[in-house]
């Protein structure tokens, strides 16, 4: 009944229960120790053999990670990271039958200042973690959130992708780089590849926490008012520290730990936040965003369950760090509500979680595709997701003065705006006017908006009173990332490399507008007609405004 | 100190609008929210002028908002619209027929044709019989697809260009939810658009939600306030439905954020699918020759089920018996008992 798919249900005969004292399913000889999804009954080496099988299989099947490659794990001390880093440990050491063939490094983010935890806690913390890490022998980064303060404008720059690889240069790769290992061998390099080895071990530590650093991060999250606003914020800031790590350090790709569960609830919860346009990128196996680095998350098949399964019986550590979500309600920000959803539909509908995650396989990204003449302007700064709205459901493209690019006219994104400006009186009873128009000016054309003064603020009632010249920061975001930043008290106390990004930003698309020969957007230039004749019936003062 | 209407700032605020959080006097919101409505209407262009439009009344609020909203606005910004009432009769005692009482009071009131279509005729079933035989499990797919044939049967009947429902902003969203909880991405892709595609085709009205945008809780708001009469219960059968879920949690999340009805809105439109993802192509049914993207509708497979008392032969994959079914053989044992298997 909950599923599209669903076939019939078998005649009503006594099922028996699967109970665990039942055999292993797959070797049919050992007892079960424990059952995965519904009725799955496993012993100890079956499972383990599933579980490291799946790894292998999602690697392999979607061939991104290349031979030699560098690839940052993203390691939280949850279950899931721990138990990737342990899946990689397994995969790369010498007596496996297939080894993996990439050069790991790993990357852990000390979240502390953002969840009010003192430094006692963070320093306990912290060596727990360097501890794990020390033993895996992987070269590691422990970096502090509080870095998000010295961190370069380069980070939000869209770069265009690496080139090319596909699939058939995946085998070539893999046999180059055979060949390779097998000169270096007979010449003896061994021994100097160890000596290496062991030097990358050295951790690469962050320096000390500055106190500014520690106060402007305090004062960050507080201005965020709802909880909501600051788990969106952290998200957002932890993607950019790890991508400028890795980008600092040469790793090329970036594996995160998130399981399938974990992948469920992001998606329900993006679609919740307005993130429904980047919904592929956000919760699919790869994430070319970023361009030069790529992020992939192998551990997407497992559900937490058999996670938490495997590391109970196979010992692996992990820890529990509070996060922002630690010790609220249930209903306190929308990620906990949908995660608090999800977990209890699981319960009465099993098959919940696999549906959601079927249904993100089958999604994509309605991105501008990345070419080199690719306008910064189409990009969100803070996500880096496409900001037009996607065109042609209605063929009425609307030039919005506030967002400052095309929407789509009969759209959500528009009709919050109409009733923002309603119950603010400015499209008051007086202005029956051709409803094409957003602008009270009853002109049409765009530009005139922008040249009577500076973006419609000497207009009186077309904004809420915007001082022409410092940049605005919203007009520079996609959808959610403006609710969040609309949950700002003071959008001053985002970090530098924001701020001086919105700024660089927005003076260059000024430069744009006034010189109105150049199309600033690649939307504008193919939609650059606004409808005039939008409507077959008129209202009666049609003929007044033009 | 009481507080002034953020709109006109003149005269005391009244309620706050749940969609925004401003605070309006009665007039001011009155105004917000029919200009929303015509804003919808005319942006997406869903009417033209001199159509036939039947407004789909079941007699509650949304549909009762529905009607006068489009009345007024049709006078007010002179669409030149035909309007008339079309109301749907399943049978089930104790809910159906009081909102049908609230339907003719409308009619009356607004003064605008009515005409009621009932499963009794068109099928020869009513919920109530439909329940004894299925339970309380499925019933609600046997109501929602026989309603949808009922609406456009009636509509053919009365020679309607467009078909009009009231379909509100958090019916919307609970539909994007369920749709992703249930994996149905074919819906997923469609069920955001604010009308269908259509016209031409026999059987086949074009159907709009003009109050798509609009808050459950608004439309609630400006009935009480404009004093209109319309029924307000659940139906009987509803408790146990799977939309349910997605309901309960939309609520939630309107109350951590007020604006994420909009959100999830706006994230559905925005969706978009792979290629190469299967998709149903649409023919029509070889029976009824209603719109299929099978052999046989929908409601065509439900009703031989609920004929040959094999309740749960339109509920679950059948295709294979489609062919069968046409040619009216009998099904084996096997397949009869799997069928007859009630649930309550």
């Amino acid at each position: 009944m909950c599923q599209v798919e669903e076939e019939y249900s078998g005649p009503l005969e006594k099922t028996s229960l699967p109970t665990v004292s039942k055999k292993c399913m797959k070797c049919k000889e050992s007892t079960a120790v424990l059952i995965i999804r519904v009725g799955d009954a496993f012993c100890r080496d079956c499972f383990r053999e599933y579980f490291v099988h799946k790894f292998r299989a999602m690697l392999g099947k979607n061939r991104v990670i290349f031979p030699g490659e560098k690839v940052l794990l993203a390691v939280s001390g949850g279950p899931a990271s721990s138990s990737m880093l342990t899946q990689v440990q397994e995969g790369l050491s010498r007596d496996a039958p297939k080894k993996l063939r990439f050069a790991p490094g790993i990357i852990y983010i000390d979240e502390g200042g953002a969840c009010d935890q003192n430094a006692e806690e963070r320093e306990k913390t912290l060596s727990q973690m360097e501890a794990i890490f020390r033993k895996t022998g992987f070269p590691y980064h422990i970096v502090s959130l509080e870095q998000v303060f010295s961190l370069p404008n380069s980070v939000l720059e869209p770069v265009s992708c690496g080139p090319e690889r596909p699939g058939s240069s995946y085998k070539a790769a893999v046999d180059q780089y055979l060949q390779q290992k097998e000169v270096n061998q007979r010449q003896g390099q061994l021994a100097t590849e160890e000596a290496q080895d062991a030097v990358a071990h050295l951790s690469v530590q962050a320096s000390q926490v500055s106190p500014e650093h520690k106060q402007a991060l305090e004062k960050l999250f507080s201005s965020l008012k709802t909880l909501t606003a600051r788990q969106d914020m952290l998200q957002t800031l932890r993607q950019h520290l790890i991508l400028h790590t890795a980008r600092l350090n040469g790793y090329s790709k970036v594996m995160m730990g998130d399981s399938c569960t974990r992948l469920a609830i992001r998606l329900l919860s993006n679609i919740s936040l307005g993130r429904g346009a980047s919904l592929a990128v956000d919760t699919g196996f790869s994430d070319p965003r970023y361009g030069d680095v790529v992020i992939v998350r192998p551990m997407r098949d497992y559900s937490s369950k058999e996670i938490a399964f495997y590391n109970r019986l196979f010992g692996v550590r992990s820890l529990f760090i509070s996060g922002l979500g630690t010790k609220t309600s249930n209903k306190a920000s929308i990620q906990q509500l949908t995660e608090s959803f999800v977990i209890k539909l699981q319960a009465d509908f099993p098959s919940t979680v696999s549906t959601i995650y079927r249904t993100s396989e089958k999604l994509h990204t309605a991105c501008p595709p990345q070419t080199s003449g690719a306008v910064a302007a189409d990009k969100c700064l803070l996500c880096l997701c496409a900001v037009c709205n996607k065109a042609g459901k209605s063929q009425h493209q609307h030039y919005h003065f506030y967002y400052k690019h095309f929407v789509d006219a009969a759209s959500a994104s528009h009709a919050s705006l109409i009733s923002e400006r309603l119950s603010r009186g400015e499209l008051g009873m007086e202005a029956k006017i051709d409803p094409a128009s957003c602008c009270p000016s009853g002109t049409l054309d765009p530009f005139s908006c922008q040249r009577e003064g500076q973006g419609c603020g000497e207009g009186g009632s077309c904004t809420a009173a915007r001082a022409p010249a410092p940049a605005d920061l919203k007009s520079l975001l996609c959808y959610s990332c403006r609710l969040t930043v609309e949950d700002m008290a003071a959008e001053d106390t985002l970090p530098p490399y924001i701020t001086s990004e919105a700024e660089k930003r927005w003076n260059s698309m000024s430069r744009l507008r006034a010189n109105p020969a150049a199309p600033f957007t690649r939307a504008e230039s193919q939609n650059n007609r606004i409808d005039t004749e939008a409507h077959t019936w008129a209202p009666r003062c049609r003929d007044k405004g033009r | 100190m009481p507080v002034q209407c953020s709109s006109c700032a003149c005269s005391r605020a009244v309620l706050k609008r749940p969609k925004t959080g401003h605070s309006l006097c009665k007039g001011c919101f009155f105004w917000a929210f029919e200009e929303e409505t015509h804003r919808t209407i005319t942006s997406a262009r869903l009417f033209d002028r001199g159509e036939t439009v039947a407004i789909g009344a079941s007699g509650g609020k949304d549909s009762t908002v529905l009607a006068y909203v489009l009345k007024v606005l049709n006078e007010r910004y002179d669409y030149g619209l035909n309007l008339l009432l079309l109301s749907v009769d399943e049978g089930i005692t104790g809910y159906r027929d009081h909102s049908l009482e609230a339907v003719k009071t409308n009619q009356q009131q607004y003064d605008l044709p009515l005409k009621i279509v009932s499963y009794e005729e068109l099928y020869g079933w009513t919920m109530d019989a439909i329940v004894k035989q299925v339970g309380v499990k499925n019933n609600c797919t046997f109501c929602g697809v026989f309603r949808r044939q009922a609406l456009d049967r009636g509509a053919v009947m009365l020679n309607v260009d467009k078909i009009c429902t009231g379909h509100n902003a958090d019916d919307v969203a609970e539909t994007v939810l369920m749709n992703v909880l249930r994996g149905d991405v074919a819906r997923l892709n469609r069920c955001t658009a604010v009308s269908t595609a259509g016209g031409g085709s026999d059987g086949v009205v074009p159907r709009c939600k003009p109050l798509k945008y609009a808050y459950e809780k608004e439309i609630v708001l400006y009935a009480y306030f404009k004093k209109l009469h319309y029924f307000s219960t659940e139906c009987v059968y509803s408790p146990n439905a799977y939309r349910g879920h997605a309901r309960t949690f939309l609520k939630d999340l309107e109350a951590v954020r007020p604006s994420a009805i909009a959100d999830v809105i706006h994230s559905g439109e925005n969706l978009s699918l792979k290629e190469g993802v299967k998709m149903p192509v649409q023919g029509t049914c070889s029976r009824c020759g209603y719109i299929s993207s099978q052999a046989l509708c929908k409601s065509c497979v439900l009703l031989e089920g609920l004929n040959r008392g094999l309740p749960k032969l339109g509920i679950g994959k059948h295709h294979r018996l489609h062919g069968r079914i046409l040619a009216r053989q009998p099904l084996t044992p096997v397949e009869e008992e799997k069928m007859k298997t009630l649930e309550f």
